[in-house]
Protein backbone atom coordinates (compact mmCIF):
# COMPACT_ATOMS: atom_id res chain seq x y z
CA UNK A 1 0.00 0.00 0.00
CA UNK A 2 1.40 3.31 -0.73
CA UNK A 3 0.23 5.61 1.79
CA UNK A 4 1.39 8.83 0.31
CA UNK A 5 -0.22 8.40 -2.94
CA UNK A 6 -3.71 7.51 -0.36
CA UNK A 7 -2.94 10.55 1.48
CA UNK A 8 -2.84 12.36 -2.13
CA UNK A 9 -6.25 10.90 -3.01
CA UNK A 10 -7.95 11.83 0.06
CA UNK A 11 -6.82 15.19 -0.18
CA UNK A 12 -7.75 15.68 -3.69
CA UNK A 13 -11.44 13.93 -2.41
CA UNK A 14 -11.24 16.67 0.25
CA UNK A 15 -10.89 19.61 -2.30
CA UNK A 16 -13.76 18.58 -4.79
CA UNK A 17 -16.06 17.39 -1.69
CA UNK A 18 -15.52 20.92 -0.71
CA UNK A 19 -17.08 21.87 -3.73
CA UNK A 20 -19.53 19.61 -3.13
CA UNK A 21 -20.31 21.13 0.16
CA UNK A 22 -20.12 24.57 -1.21
CA UNK A 23 -23.15 23.67 -4.28
CA UNK A 24 -24.69 22.27 -1.29
CA UNK A 25 -25.18 25.00 0.73
CA UNK A 26 -28.08 26.24 -2.43
CA UNK A 27 -29.81 23.01 -1.86
CA UNK A 28 -29.64 23.54 1.91
CA UNK A 29 -30.48 27.37 2.01
CA UNK A 30 -33.97 26.94 -0.18
CA UNK A 31 -34.97 23.45 1.10
CA UNK A 32 -34.96 25.56 4.73
CA UNK A 33 -36.68 28.42 3.36
CA UNK A 34 -39.03 26.96 1.32
CA UNK A 35 -39.27 23.29 1.44
CA UNK A 36 -38.70 22.89 -1.85
CA UNK A 37 -36.09 20.59 -3.06
CA UNK A 38 -34.51 23.09 -6.27
CA UNK A 39 -33.32 20.48 -8.70
CA UNK A 40 -31.94 22.74 -10.93
CA UNK A 41 -29.00 23.93 -8.69
CA UNK A 42 -26.67 22.19 -11.02
CA UNK A 43 -28.01 24.00 -13.97
CA UNK A 44 -27.96 27.31 -12.57
CA UNK A 45 -24.31 26.88 -11.35
CA UNK A 46 -23.59 25.40 -15.17
CA UNK A 47 -25.52 28.67 -16.25
CA UNK A 48 -23.57 31.14 -14.00
CA UNK A 49 -20.10 29.77 -15.45
CA UNK A 50 -21.08 29.90 -18.91
CA UNK A 51 -21.79 33.49 -17.99
CA UNK A 52 -18.73 33.92 -16.09
CA UNK A 53 -17.22 32.74 -19.70
CA UNK A 54 -19.36 35.29 -21.63
CA UNK A 55 -17.31 37.68 -19.26
CA UNK A 56 -14.07 36.98 -19.64
CA UNK A 57 -13.82 35.57 -23.06
CA UNK A 58 -16.63 37.33 -25.15
CA UNK A 59 -15.95 40.68 -23.33
CA UNK A 60 -12.45 40.18 -21.76
CA UNK A 61 -13.73 42.18 -18.56
CA UNK A 62 -10.74 41.53 -15.70
CA UNK A 63 -11.24 38.59 -13.73
CA UNK A 64 -12.06 40.03 -10.42
CA UNK A 65 -14.72 41.84 -12.36
CA UNK A 66 -15.95 39.54 -14.16
CA UNK A 67 -16.01 37.03 -10.69
CA UNK A 68 -17.83 39.80 -8.64
CA UNK A 69 -20.55 40.39 -12.12
CA UNK A 70 -20.94 36.42 -12.11
CA UNK A 71 -21.56 36.11 -8.95
CA UNK A 72 -24.34 39.36 -8.63
CA UNK A 73 -25.83 37.91 -11.63
CA UNK A 74 -26.34 34.30 -9.95
CA UNK A 75 -28.25 36.02 -7.13
CA UNK A 76 -30.07 37.86 -9.70
CA UNK A 77 -30.93 34.62 -11.07
CA UNK A 78 -32.22 33.23 -7.90
CA UNK A 79 -34.12 35.94 -7.44
CA UNK A 80 -35.76 36.17 -11.06
CA UNK A 81 -36.33 32.45 -10.78
CA UNK A 82 -38.06 32.40 -7.08
CA UNK A 83 -40.37 35.98 -8.42
CA UNK A 84 -41.23 34.37 -11.59
CA UNK A 85 -42.05 30.44 -11.13
CA UNK A 86 -41.86 29.99 -7.35
CA UNK A 87 -43.68 32.20 -5.22
CA UNK A 88 -47.07 31.99 -7.99
CA UNK A 89 -46.61 28.40 -6.75
CA UNK A 90 -46.81 29.03 -3.04
CA UNK A 91 -49.43 26.92 -1.05
CA UNK A 92 -49.47 24.24 -3.83
CA UNK A 93 -48.12 20.86 -3.11
CA UNK A 94 -44.14 20.28 -2.63
CA UNK A 95 -44.00 17.78 -5.64
CA UNK A 96 -45.31 20.26 -8.16
CA UNK A 97 -42.80 23.20 -6.93
CA UNK A 98 -39.81 20.00 -7.20
CA UNK A 99 -41.72 19.17 -10.76
CA UNK A 100 -41.17 23.19 -11.91
CA UNK A 101 -37.44 22.97 -11.00
CA UNK A 102 -37.05 20.30 -13.06
CA UNK A 103 -38.66 21.66 -15.99
CA UNK A 104 -36.35 24.85 -14.92
CA UNK A 105 -33.32 22.58 -15.23
CA UNK A 106 -34.22 21.30 -18.92
CA UNK A 107 -34.81 25.29 -19.99
CA UNK A 108 -31.53 26.38 -18.68
CA UNK A 109 -29.93 23.18 -20.33
CA UNK A 110 -31.86 24.16 -23.90
CA UNK A 111 -31.05 27.75 -23.55
CA UNK A 112 -26.76 27.36 -22.87
CA UNK A 113 -26.83 25.31 -25.64
CA UNK A 114 -28.84 27.96 -27.98
CA UNK A 115 -26.51 30.75 -27.00
CA UNK A 116 -22.67 28.75 -26.36
CA UNK A 117 -23.78 25.59 -28.32
CA UNK A 118 -23.13 22.15 -26.98
CA UNK A 119 -19.49 22.13 -26.71
CA UNK A 120 -17.59 21.84 -24.07
CA UNK A 121 -15.45 24.70 -23.44
CA UNK A 122 -12.30 25.60 -21.15
CA UNK A 123 -12.87 28.92 -18.64
CA UNK A 124 -9.71 31.41 -19.07
CA UNK A 125 -7.05 29.85 -16.28
CA UNK A 126 -6.90 32.35 -13.19
CA UNK A 127 -5.73 29.75 -10.53
CA UNK A 128 -2.38 29.45 -9.82
CA UNK A 129 -0.89 26.56 -11.20
CA UNK A 130 2.16 26.15 -9.08
CA UNK A 131 2.39 22.96 -7.61
CA UNK A 132 1.35 22.92 -4.05
CA UNK A 133 3.07 20.39 -1.72
CA UNK A 134 1.77 19.06 2.15
CA UNK A 135 4.69 17.24 3.56
CA UNK A 136 5.75 15.38 0.59
CA UNK A 137 2.14 15.11 -0.66
CA UNK A 138 0.88 16.65 -3.63
CA UNK A 139 -1.77 18.40 -4.24
CA UNK A 140 -3.08 20.42 -7.57
CA UNK A 141 -3.16 24.05 -6.52
CA UNK A 142 -6.05 24.64 -8.69
CA UNK A 143 -8.15 22.00 -6.10
CA UNK A 144 -6.47 23.81 -3.42
CA UNK A 145 -7.29 26.65 -3.95
CA UNK A 146 -11.28 25.61 -4.63
CA UNK A 147 -10.90 23.93 -1.30
CA UNK A 148 -9.99 26.95 0.50
CA UNK A 149 -12.31 29.16 -0.62
CA UNK A 150 -15.15 26.91 -0.58
CA UNK A 151 -14.49 26.51 3.50
CA UNK A 152 -14.13 30.18 3.58
CA UNK A 153 -17.37 30.46 2.32
CA UNK A 154 -19.24 27.68 4.01
CA UNK A 155 -17.46 28.89 7.81
CA UNK A 156 -19.12 32.49 7.04
CA UNK A 157 -22.21 30.92 6.39
CA UNK A 158 -22.28 28.88 9.25
CA UNK A 159 -21.42 31.75 11.88
CA UNK A 160 -23.87 34.23 10.23
CA UNK A 161 -27.17 31.52 10.71
CA UNK A 162 -25.39 30.62 14.08
CA UNK A 163 -25.26 33.98 15.91
CA UNK A 164 -28.00 36.03 13.38
CA UNK A 165 -31.83 36.12 14.18
CA UNK A 166 -32.32 35.43 9.97
CA UNK A 167 -31.58 31.93 10.60
CA UNK A 168 -34.01 31.32 13.08
CA UNK A 169 -36.02 33.27 10.88
CA UNK A 170 -35.27 31.31 8.17
CA UNK A 171 -36.36 27.66 10.27
CA UNK A 172 -39.60 29.55 11.45
CA UNK A 173 -40.28 30.18 8.21
CA UNK A 174 -39.87 26.31 6.89
CA UNK A 175 -42.10 25.16 9.78
CA UNK A 176 -45.17 27.46 9.66
CA UNK A 177 -45.44 30.67 7.39
CA UNK A 178 -48.51 31.66 9.14
CA UNK A 179 -47.40 31.63 12.50
CA UNK A 180 -43.98 33.36 11.22
CA UNK A 181 -45.97 36.01 9.17
CA UNK A 182 -47.91 36.60 12.49
CA UNK A 183 -44.48 36.92 14.48
CA UNK A 184 -43.52 40.16 12.33
CA UNK A 185 -41.11 37.59 10.01
CA UNK A 186 -41.59 38.86 6.57
CA UNK A 187 -41.85 35.63 4.73
CA UNK A 188 -41.85 36.79 1.40
CA UNK A 189 -38.51 38.29 1.79
CA UNK A 190 -37.10 35.59 3.46
CA UNK A 191 -38.19 33.79 0.59
CA UNK A 192 -36.36 35.82 -1.92
CA UNK A 193 -33.36 36.45 -0.13
CA UNK A 194 -32.65 32.42 0.12
CA UNK A 195 -33.30 32.06 -3.39
CA UNK A 196 -30.72 35.12 -4.38
CA UNK A 197 -27.96 34.22 -1.45
CA UNK A 198 -28.28 30.22 -3.10
CA UNK A 199 -27.65 31.45 -6.71
CA UNK A 200 -24.65 33.04 -5.64
CA UNK A 201 -23.46 29.81 -3.76
CA UNK A 202 -24.21 28.35 -7.45
CA UNK A 203 -22.50 31.35 -9.21
CA UNK A 204 -19.27 31.15 -6.56
CA UNK A 205 -19.06 26.83 -6.97
CA UNK A 206 -19.70 27.31 -11.23
CA UNK A 207 -17.05 29.54 -11.47
CA UNK A 208 -14.40 26.92 -9.33
CA UNK A 209 -15.94 24.00 -10.79
CA UNK A 210 -15.75 25.22 -14.45
CA UNK A 211 -11.92 26.90 -13.61
CA UNK A 212 -10.94 23.34 -12.43
CA UNK A 213 -12.96 20.84 -14.90
CA UNK A 214 -13.96 22.87 -18.08
CA UNK A 215 -17.23 24.04 -18.52
CA UNK A 216 -20.25 22.02 -20.57
CA UNK A 217 -24.04 22.22 -20.86
CA UNK A 218 -23.91 18.69 -19.21
CA UNK A 219 -22.02 19.93 -16.17
CA UNK A 220 -25.29 20.35 -14.02
CA UNK A 221 -25.19 16.68 -13.18
CA UNK A 222 -22.51 17.50 -10.38
CA UNK A 223 -25.69 18.63 -8.71
CA UNK A 224 -26.50 14.69 -8.29
CA UNK A 225 -23.39 14.18 -6.40
CA UNK A 226 -24.19 17.26 -4.30
CA UNK A 227 -28.24 16.26 -3.47
CA UNK A 228 -26.66 12.86 -2.03
CA UNK A 229 -24.69 14.76 -0.38
CA UNK A 230 -26.96 17.22 1.30
CA UNK A 231 -29.61 13.86 2.07
CA UNK A 232 -26.97 12.59 3.48
CA UNK A 233 -26.12 15.78 5.73
CA UNK A 234 -29.47 16.17 6.19
CA UNK A 235 -31.41 18.58 3.96
CA UNK A 236 -31.42 21.43 6.46
CA UNK A 237 -28.22 21.59 8.06
CA UNK A 238 -25.31 23.69 6.67
CA UNK A 239 -22.85 21.75 8.82
CA UNK A 240 -24.52 18.83 7.60
CA UNK A 241 -23.33 19.74 3.69
CA UNK A 242 -20.38 20.50 4.71
CA UNK A 243 -19.03 17.34 6.63
CA UNK A 244 -21.39 14.90 4.01
CA UNK A 245 -19.76 16.66 1.47
CA UNK A 246 -16.20 15.78 1.94
CA UNK A 247 -17.10 12.27 2.98
CA UNK A 248 -18.58 12.07 -0.09
CA UNK A 249 -15.85 13.56 -2.00
CA UNK A 250 -13.40 11.58 -0.22
CA UNK A 251 -15.13 8.38 -0.91
CA UNK A 252 -15.75 9.04 -4.49
CA UNK A 253 -11.71 9.71 -5.07
CA UNK A 254 -11.02 6.84 -3.20
CA UNK A 255 -13.41 4.77 -5.24
CA UNK A 256 -12.32 6.43 -8.69
CA UNK A 257 -8.61 6.16 -8.28
CA UNK A 258 -9.20 2.25 -6.96
CA UNK A 259 -12.18 1.08 -8.49
CA UNK A 260 -12.73 2.56 -11.65
CA UNK A 261 -14.60 5.75 -12.23
CA UNK A 262 -17.25 3.84 -13.33
CA UNK A 263 -18.28 2.51 -9.86
CA UNK A 264 -18.38 6.67 -8.37
CA UNK A 265 -21.42 6.77 -8.95
CA UNK A 266 -22.31 3.40 -7.63
CA UNK A 267 -20.76 3.58 -4.62
CA UNK A 268 -22.44 7.08 -3.62
CA UNK A 269 -26.28 6.19 -4.08
CA UNK A 270 -25.23 3.11 -2.21
CA UNK A 271 -24.43 5.46 0.67
CA UNK A 272 -27.03 7.52 -0.06
CA UNK A 273 -29.43 4.24 0.70
CA UNK A 274 -27.58 3.09 3.24
CA UNK A 275 -27.90 6.60 4.72
CA UNK A 276 -31.60 6.72 4.54
CA UNK A 277 -32.60 3.55 6.44
CA UNK A 278 -30.33 4.47 9.34
CA UNK A 279 -30.92 8.04 9.62
CA UNK A 280 -33.97 9.36 7.45
CA UNK A 281 -33.59 12.95 8.22
CA UNK A 282 -29.95 12.84 7.84
CA UNK A 283 -26.72 13.17 9.86
CA UNK A 284 -28.17 16.67 11.02
CA UNK A 285 -31.20 17.13 9.80
CA UNK A 286 -33.66 18.31 12.23
CA UNK A 287 -35.86 15.17 13.82
CA UNK A 288 -39.30 15.83 13.77
CA UNK A 289 -41.44 14.50 16.60
CA UNK A 290 -44.96 13.01 15.53
CA UNK A 291 -47.23 13.07 17.92
CA UNK A 292 -50.37 11.31 17.14
CA UNK B 1 -66.58 37.73 20.18
CA UNK B 2 -69.32 34.87 19.87
CA UNK B 3 -71.21 33.50 16.69
CA UNK B 4 -72.75 30.21 15.53
CA UNK B 5 -69.91 28.13 13.60
CA UNK B 6 -69.16 29.80 9.83
CA UNK B 7 -70.23 33.34 11.41
CA UNK B 8 -67.08 34.59 10.17
CA UNK B 9 -65.31 35.10 13.70
CA UNK B 10 -62.09 34.03 12.14
CA UNK B 11 -62.60 35.68 9.54
CA UNK B 12 -62.42 38.91 11.17
CA UNK B 13 -59.32 37.86 12.90
CA UNK B 14 -57.72 37.26 9.75
CA UNK B 15 -58.92 40.96 8.21
CA UNK B 16 -57.42 42.29 11.66
CA UNK B 17 -53.97 40.53 11.95
CA UNK B 18 -53.86 41.59 8.16
CA UNK B 19 -53.97 37.69 6.51
CA UNK B 20 -57.12 38.91 4.37
CA UNK B 21 -57.81 42.21 2.99
CA UNK B 22 -61.28 43.21 3.94
CA UNK B 23 -63.58 43.84 0.53
CA UNK B 24 -64.67 46.88 1.96
CA UNK B 25 -64.65 49.02 4.78
CA UNK B 26 -61.15 50.00 6.95
CA UNK B 27 -59.11 48.15 9.70
CA UNK B 28 -58.24 51.29 12.14
CA UNK B 29 -56.01 50.71 15.25
CA UNK B 30 -55.48 53.58 17.60
CA UNK B 31 -57.38 56.27 15.32
CA UNK B 32 -54.78 55.17 11.92
CA UNK B 33 -56.30 53.32 9.49
CA UNK B 34 -53.89 50.16 8.97
CA UNK B 35 -56.13 48.63 5.92
CA UNK B 36 -52.96 48.21 3.80
CA UNK B 37 -50.53 46.94 6.36
CA UNK B 38 -49.08 43.43 5.87
CA UNK B 39 -49.19 41.39 8.48
CA UNK B 40 -45.34 41.96 9.71
CA UNK B 41 -45.94 45.72 10.07
CA UNK B 42 -48.86 45.41 11.91
CA UNK B 43 -47.35 42.93 14.15
CA UNK B 44 -44.19 45.63 14.84
CA UNK B 45 -47.19 48.20 15.96
CA UNK B 46 -48.62 46.08 18.76
CA UNK B 47 -50.99 43.59 17.33
CA UNK B 48 -50.17 39.82 18.24
CA UNK B 49 -52.20 36.83 17.67
CA UNK B 50 -52.65 33.02 18.40
CA UNK B 51 -54.31 30.70 15.70
CA UNK B 52 -57.36 28.45 16.05
CA UNK B 53 -55.30 25.48 15.22
CA UNK B 54 -52.19 25.94 17.32
CA UNK B 55 -49.53 27.61 14.98
CA UNK B 56 -46.45 26.56 16.79
CA UNK B 57 -42.50 25.87 14.87
CA UNK B 58 -42.26 22.32 15.23
CA UNK B 59 -39.10 20.88 16.08
CA UNK B 60 -38.11 24.38 18.41
CA UNK B 61 -37.80 24.71 22.10
CA UNK B 62 -40.34 26.72 23.79
CA UNK B 63 -38.09 28.62 24.40
CA UNK B 64 -36.89 29.89 20.77
CA UNK B 65 -40.73 29.97 19.89
CA UNK B 66 -41.32 32.31 22.34
CA UNK B 67 -38.33 33.94 21.57
CA UNK B 68 -39.17 34.51 18.01
CA UNK B 69 -42.72 36.51 18.91
CA UNK B 70 -39.28 39.19 19.33
CA UNK B 71 -38.74 39.14 16.00
CA UNK B 72 -40.31 41.72 15.05
CA UNK B 73 -39.13 44.04 17.50
CA UNK B 74 -35.27 43.43 17.16
CA UNK B 75 -32.69 45.71 15.33
CA UNK B 76 -29.49 43.82 14.92
CA UNK B 77 -28.68 43.16 11.35
CA UNK B 78 -26.41 40.50 9.70
CA UNK B 79 -23.59 42.28 10.35
CA UNK B 80 -23.50 42.55 13.94
CA UNK B 81 -24.38 39.05 14.11
CA UNK B 82 -20.87 38.30 12.50
CA UNK B 83 -19.46 39.38 15.26
CA UNK B 84 -22.07 38.55 17.51
CA UNK B 85 -20.83 40.74 20.20
CA UNK B 86 -22.17 44.62 20.89
CA UNK B 87 -25.72 44.86 20.08
CA UNK B 88 -26.31 41.11 18.91
CA UNK B 89 -25.57 39.70 22.38
CA UNK B 90 -26.77 42.88 24.24
CA UNK B 91 -30.00 42.48 22.94
CA UNK B 92 -30.20 38.76 22.88
CA UNK B 93 -29.29 38.86 26.99
CA UNK B 94 -31.61 41.56 27.47
CA UNK B 95 -34.22 39.43 25.88
CA UNK B 96 -33.66 36.46 27.36
CA UNK B 97 -33.82 37.63 30.91
CA UNK B 98 -37.14 39.60 30.08
CA UNK B 99 -38.58 36.66 28.40
CA UNK B 100 -37.34 34.67 31.83
CA UNK B 101 -39.27 36.88 33.98
CA UNK B 102 -41.64 38.29 32.40
CA UNK B 103 -43.05 35.31 30.24
CA UNK B 104 -41.89 32.00 31.54
CA UNK B 105 -42.53 32.79 34.66
CA UNK B 106 -45.40 34.40 34.60
CA UNK B 107 -47.51 31.77 32.62
CA UNK B 108 -45.62 28.56 35.09
CA UNK B 109 -43.89 26.57 32.33
CA UNK B 110 -40.42 27.70 33.63
CA UNK B 111 -39.99 23.54 33.83
CA UNK B 112 -40.67 23.06 29.70
CA UNK B 113 -38.50 25.76 28.58
CA UNK B 114 -35.94 23.90 27.03
CA UNK B 115 -38.63 20.98 26.09
CA UNK B 116 -39.03 20.63 22.11
CA UNK B 117 -42.98 21.99 21.83
CA UNK B 118 -43.58 18.84 19.49
CA UNK B 119 -43.32 16.81 22.79
CA UNK B 120 -46.13 18.85 24.68
CA UNK B 121 -49.53 18.33 25.77
CA UNK B 122 -52.59 19.66 24.08
CA UNK B 123 -53.25 21.84 26.44
CA UNK B 124 -49.44 23.25 26.93
CA UNK B 125 -49.08 23.86 23.28
CA UNK B 126 -51.84 26.80 23.52
CA UNK B 127 -49.53 28.21 26.79
CA UNK B 128 -46.69 28.38 24.73
CA UNK B 129 -48.98 29.93 21.82
CA UNK B 130 -50.11 32.39 24.48
CA UNK B 131 -46.13 32.96 26.03
CA UNK B 132 -45.18 33.58 22.24
CA UNK B 133 -47.81 36.20 21.63
CA UNK B 134 -46.86 37.95 25.02
CA UNK B 135 -43.37 38.08 23.96
CA UNK B 136 -44.60 40.57 20.87
CA UNK B 137 -45.24 43.25 23.69
CA UNK B 138 -48.83 43.37 22.27
CA UNK B 139 -50.92 46.36 22.85
CA UNK B 140 -53.62 44.72 21.32
CA UNK B 141 -54.03 40.31 22.02
CA UNK B 142 -56.21 38.20 19.41
CA UNK B 143 -57.01 35.18 21.14
CA UNK B 144 -58.69 32.62 18.59
CA UNK B 145 -60.45 29.98 20.59
CA UNK B 146 -58.08 29.73 23.51
CA UNK B 147 -59.39 27.37 25.28
CA UNK B 148 -61.49 24.99 22.35
CA UNK B 149 -60.40 21.26 23.35
CA UNK B 150 -59.38 21.24 26.64
CA UNK B 151 -60.58 19.43 29.55
CA UNK B 152 -61.85 21.55 32.89
CA UNK B 153 -58.76 22.50 34.25
CA UNK B 154 -56.60 23.23 31.30
CA UNK B 155 -59.79 26.01 30.88
CA UNK B 156 -59.79 27.30 34.18
CA UNK B 157 -55.97 28.08 33.64
CA UNK B 158 -56.36 29.65 30.67
CA UNK B 159 -58.73 31.99 31.93
CA UNK B 160 -57.03 32.69 35.29
CA UNK B 161 -53.74 33.68 32.92
CA UNK B 162 -55.73 35.87 30.18
CA UNK B 163 -57.54 37.31 33.25
CA UNK B 164 -53.90 37.78 34.64
CA UNK B 165 -52.72 39.53 31.00
CA UNK B 166 -55.16 41.78 31.12
CA UNK B 167 -54.65 43.51 34.53
CA UNK B 168 -50.85 43.00 35.15
CA UNK B 169 -50.01 43.73 31.76
CA UNK B 170 -52.90 46.07 30.75
CA UNK B 171 -53.37 44.59 27.24
CA UNK B 172 -56.48 44.71 25.44
CA UNK B 173 -57.48 41.33 25.06
CA UNK B 174 -59.68 40.63 21.72
CA UNK B 175 -61.07 36.60 21.98
CA UNK B 176 -63.36 34.21 19.79
CA UNK B 177 -64.55 31.45 22.19
CA UNK B 178 -67.63 29.04 22.24
CA UNK B 179 -66.87 27.83 25.51
CA UNK B 180 -70.14 30.32 26.76
CA UNK B 181 -69.18 29.79 30.64
CA UNK B 182 -65.75 31.52 30.00
CA UNK B 183 -67.19 34.30 27.63
CA UNK B 184 -69.62 35.45 29.96
CA UNK B 185 -67.35 35.13 33.03
CA UNK B 186 -64.55 36.98 31.93
CA UNK B 187 -65.38 39.38 29.25
CA UNK B 188 -66.34 42.96 29.84
CA UNK B 189 -67.74 43.27 26.55
CA UNK B 190 -69.38 40.70 23.99
CA UNK B 191 -70.04 40.96 20.16
CA UNK B 192 -72.06 38.24 18.55
CA UNK B 193 -71.44 37.73 14.88
CA UNK B 194 -74.20 35.70 12.43
CA UNK B 195 -73.93 35.31 8.75
CA UNK B 196 -70.57 37.98 9.25
CA UNK B 197 -73.04 40.76 10.65
CA UNK B 198 -73.17 41.96 14.16
CA UNK B 199 -76.82 40.78 15.88
CA UNK B 200 -75.57 42.09 18.89
CA UNK B 201 -73.06 43.95 21.14
CA UNK B 202 -72.78 44.53 24.69
CA UNK B 203 -72.63 43.45 28.63
CA UNK B 204 -72.33 39.36 29.31
CA UNK B 205 -75.62 39.67 31.02
CA UNK B 206 -77.24 41.51 28.42
CA UNK B 207 -76.31 39.32 25.49
CA UNK B 208 -77.32 36.05 27.19
CA UNK B 209 -80.98 37.54 27.41
CA UNK B 210 -81.12 38.70 23.73
CA UNK B 211 -84.10 37.09 21.80
CA UNK B 212 -82.00 37.66 18.64
CA UNK B 213 -78.82 35.74 20.13
CA UNK B 214 -80.94 32.96 21.31
CA UNK B 215 -82.65 32.58 18.01
CA UNK B 216 -79.05 32.76 16.03
CA UNK B 217 -77.71 29.62 18.36
CA UNK B 218 -81.25 27.74 17.99
CA UNK B 219 -82.47 28.49 15.22
CA UNK B 220 -85.60 29.63 15.66
CA UNK B 221 -89.18 27.42 15.48
CA UNK B 222 -90.70 28.01 12.03
CA UNK B 223 -88.31 27.33 9.21
CA UNK B 224 -89.64 29.64 6.73
CA UNK B 225 -89.24 32.23 9.62
CA UNK B 226 -85.42 31.65 9.90
CA UNK B 227 -84.84 31.35 5.92
CA UNK B 228 -86.79 35.05 5.37
CA UNK B 229 -84.57 36.35 8.26
CA UNK B 230 -81.02 35.31 6.54
CA UNK B 231 -82.80 36.72 3.46
CA UNK B 232 -83.33 39.75 5.02
CA UNK B 233 -80.16 40.22 7.14
CA UNK B 234 -78.31 39.23 3.77
CA UNK B 235 -80.19 41.98 1.19
CA UNK B 236 -79.93 44.37 4.20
Amino acid sequence: MDWLFLFEVVLSGLGSGALLALTGIAFVLIYKATKVLNLAVGEMLMLCAYFFFGMTAAFALPIWLAIILTVIGGGILGGVIERVLIRPMLGESPISVFMVTVGLSSVLIGFVEFVWGSDPATLPNFLPSKPIFIGSAYVSPKIAVGFVVATVLIAAFLVVFRTWRGGVALRATATDQGAAFSCGINVPAVFSVSWIVAGMAAAGSGILIGSIGGISPTMGVFGLSVLVAVIVGGLDSIAGALVAGLAIGVVEALVGTYMGGEFKLLVTFSILVVALMIRPYGLFGTVEIERL
Amino acid sequence: MIGPNGAGKTSLFNCISGFYRPSAGAIEFGGENISRLHPPARAKIGLARTFQNIALFRGMTVLDNIKLGRHAHMKTNVFDALWYFGRAKREELELRSEIERRVLDFLEMEHIRDQPVASLSYGLRKRVELARALAMQPRVLMLDEPVAGMNREETEDMARFILDVKEEWGVTILMVEHDMGLVMDISDHVVVLNFGQVIAAGKPAEIQNNPDVIAAYLGSGDVGDLSRRIAGERAA
